[in-house]
């Protein structure tokens, strides 16, 4: 179910948390569906246990899943799930709103693809950053 | 508890020291990557820690302080050599048999139980498999001796993509299930990040960086900009290897970071293949570990 893109330069442990964290977004993994077991990952991505260890806990300690010894890893609240609908108009708004902006203005796929990758990086760093920032500001005031 | 632990460790054969100085403490449970340039002394320092060879300076002890090469410690290793050394003539059988005899830890059961899974038939001839199925023969026979250390030289040289992926699935699925250490060296960069979590960088006989492979992401990173401002951006910045091309130019840096970079200058997140590249090319520069390679890189991160 979960699989890797080596030269997303996104780290290992991350691809996974967000992999199951977008399966649980889109309702394919619901309350109390059952993480693979690590020994099941390992052996089918040939990846190191403490990264989907690490992945696991990340999950665990933003409270989306719960590790139970001996048993597994389950997926304990589901975030809230994006309604249907509203993914439906999301794409419906991109699919005839920039998308289509773009094509008349020329844009090959590949140039689409480069643009939006970059926005969508560059504005989630922007709010890495902001985090970052209140985590040193915090930690100062402490 | 050290997986491994050396002082001082040199190796001299006649007059070329192949290791030399090299003091590291790598612990307990974590996967580790060892690269460098052929003749690096990679194999040298493998050699010395499943007790292959004698070391001309210093110590070396593996699993919390056993002698490296002791009945204790070699109770406890499994080595897999270069080019998975086997005796090509005998039945896979035979092969299980003879390592049978020859180890007091070792479970023919476990070992036939593997082969089993991996589909290579106990009465082919070794000579007869393919070079996927010896190296996991070779790896069967290591981990049926329930080692608490293993050690592989070069176990991916001479794989195709899909047998490297087999190989390394069984490694991890040993680490899953028994927590062992595992030291390995390899030439093939660009899958080590999805394995190893500690890294161990020799260069001319030199230890040239070692630490956490998390640790070593969080500690560098690559600025590209425009190349007239290239020395101004440097300034104060430890850097570790400056590439130009026309007007543009990058440079990989280790933090400290700075945060008032001249316009235009970008800093990302630098691959681990870039760093281990980086290094390589500049035998000079070097992370060397804190003391005893324990030191915590928590005061690098707050000053990024």
């Amino acid at each position: 179910m979960l699989r890797l893109d080596s030269k997303s330069g996104v780290p290992t442990y991350l691809q996974i948390v967000q992999q199951v964290e977008h399966a649980m977004r889109l309702g394919y993994l619901i309350e109390g569906d059952q993480l693979p077991r690590v020994k099941d990952v390992v052996a089918s991505l040939s990846i190191n246990p403490n990264t989907v260890l690490k992945a696991y806990r990340d999950l665990e300690q933003k409270g989306f899943v719960v590790a139970l010894p001996g048993q597994g890893t389950f997926i304990k609240v589901s975030p809230e799930s994006l309604e249907l609908s509203v993914l439906e108009s999301l794409r419906a708004s991109l699919t005839n709103g920039w998308l289509r902006e773009a094509r008349e203005a020329g844009l090959a796929v590949q140039d689409i693809n480069a643009l939006f990758s970059t926005v969508l990086q560059e504005s989630e760093q922007g709010s890495d950053e902001t985090n970052v920032s209140r985590k040193k500001s915090g930690g100062s005031a402490a | 508890m050290n997986a491994i632990e050396t002082r001082n460790l040199g190796k001299r054969y006649r007059d070329t020291w192949a290791l030399q100085d090299c003091t590291l403490a790598i612990p307990a449970g974590h996967i580790v990557a060892l690269v460098g340039p052929n003749g690096a002394g990679k194999t040298t320092l493998l050699h010395c820690a499943v007790g292959l060879c004698i070391p001309t300076t210093g110590t070396i002890s593996i699993l919390g302080g056993i002698v490296a090469g002791s009945q204790d410690a070699l109770d406890q290793v499994g080595f897999v050599a270069q080019d998975s050394p086997l005796h090509k003539h005998l039945t896979v059988a035979s092969m299980v048999e003879i390592t049978q005899n020859l180890n007091e830890r070792f479970s023919s059961a476990q070992a036939k139980e593997r082969l089993k899974s991996l589909d290579i038939p106990l009465r082919r001839k070794v000579g007869k498999l393919s070079g996927g199925q010896q190296a996991q023969l070779a790896l069967t026979l290591s981990l049926a001796r329930s080692p608490s250390l293993l050690v592989l030289d070069e176990p991916l040289a001479r794989l195709d993509p899909l047998a490297r992926h087999a190989f390394m699935a069984v490694v991890m699925s040993a680490v899953a299930e028994t927590n062992i250490s595992v030291l390995f060296s390899s030439h093939v960069i660009s899958e080590l990040e999805r394995v190893a979590d500690y890294l161990i960088l020799l260069n001319g006989g030199q230890l040239q960086v070692a630490g956490v492979i998390d640790d070593i992401m969080a500690t560098h990173k690559v600025l590209t900009g425009p190349a007239h401002d290239l020395d101004r951006a440097g300034q104060g910045l430890t850097v570790i290897e400056t590439q130009q091309a026309g007007r543009h130019a990058q440079m990989i840096i280790r933090s400290p970071m700075r945060t008032d970079l001249p316009d235009g200058w970008e800093a990302s997140q630098a691959s681990l293949e870039e760093l281990v590249l980086a290094y390589l090319r500049e035998p000079s520069a070097s992370r060397l570990p804190g003391p005893l390679g324990l030191v915590s890189h928590h005061a690098d991160e707050v000053a990024l």
